[in-house]
């Protein structure tokens, strides 16, 4: 019962690290990941991705699942 | 339809050249549209020394994936590829290629433009610079 946290540029360097596992007990929203991993509020500009697809804060998520955290996007 | 993420520079008009003579049959596509993105030496007024590019392996070319394949449908594509750089560049490297082919210009011109801004607005990578003073990441894109 765990749920894969992953965090990228620089809310990866905020957290202190790339990956994170917590326990899926008590987390149904993305914003109850974030609390959990995090420890902070959550921030409206960050960007989600469950599975490898955006989501929202409030979307529910599963065990198993892999919800990662990143700020806006700047390629190309 | 070609996407690819490379960890080395590349030379995005032998890509395009090597593309087409790979995957099209040029007596059908009437159009060629290329967009290139360049890393630049200078940010908001810095001098930018060197650049990392991060992405996130999987989704980003999920992603892109995704979003070429819209385009391609919506302007009735012959065929688009997409190639990104991530890891270290120096200024000069080029960072992106947008390649679309059609029958006609109008679709090629107007899905290029199309992939081209909403891969700076959607697809997950993300930039940090080296300066001369140290490393900041870019917070946002240019508007155009």
């Amino acid at each position: 019962m765990s749920i894969n946290v992953r965090f990228f540029a620089s809310l990866k360097e905020r957290i202190g690290s790339a990956t994170l596992e917590i326990d899926a007990q008590g987390i149904t929203t993305v914003r109850d990941v974030w609390t959990s991993a995090s420890g902070q509020e959550a921030d409206e500009e960050m960007l989600v991705a469950i599975n490898k697809e955006y989501a929202a804060l409030d979307r529910t998520v599963a065990d198993g699942d892999e919800v990662a955290f990143f700020p806006p996007v700047t390629g190309g | 339809m070609g996407i690819e993420i490379l960890e080395h520079a590349f030379d995005p008009w032998q890509a395009v050249a090597d593309y087409r003579s790979n995957h099209l049959a040029r007596s059908k596509s009437g159009a060629s549209a290329v967009f290139v993105g360049t890393m630049r030496d200078f940010n908001e007024g810095d001098d930018v020394q060197a650049m990392v590019l991060e992405h996130y392996p999987g989704m980003t070319e999920k992603h892109l994936q995704a979003l070429v394949n819209q385009s391609m449908s919506a302007h009735n594509l012959d065929d688009a590829l997409v190639i990104h750089r991530v890891g270290e560049l120096k200024p000069g490297e080029d960072i992106v290629l947008v390649a679309t082919f059609s029958a006609h210009r109008k679709a090629a011109f107007d899905a290029c433009r199309e992939i081209m801004e909403a891969l700076k607005s959607t697809a997950p990578f993300w930039k940090k610079e080296t300066l001369a003073s140290g490393e900041r990441w870019v917070e946002k894109n240019t508007a155009g």
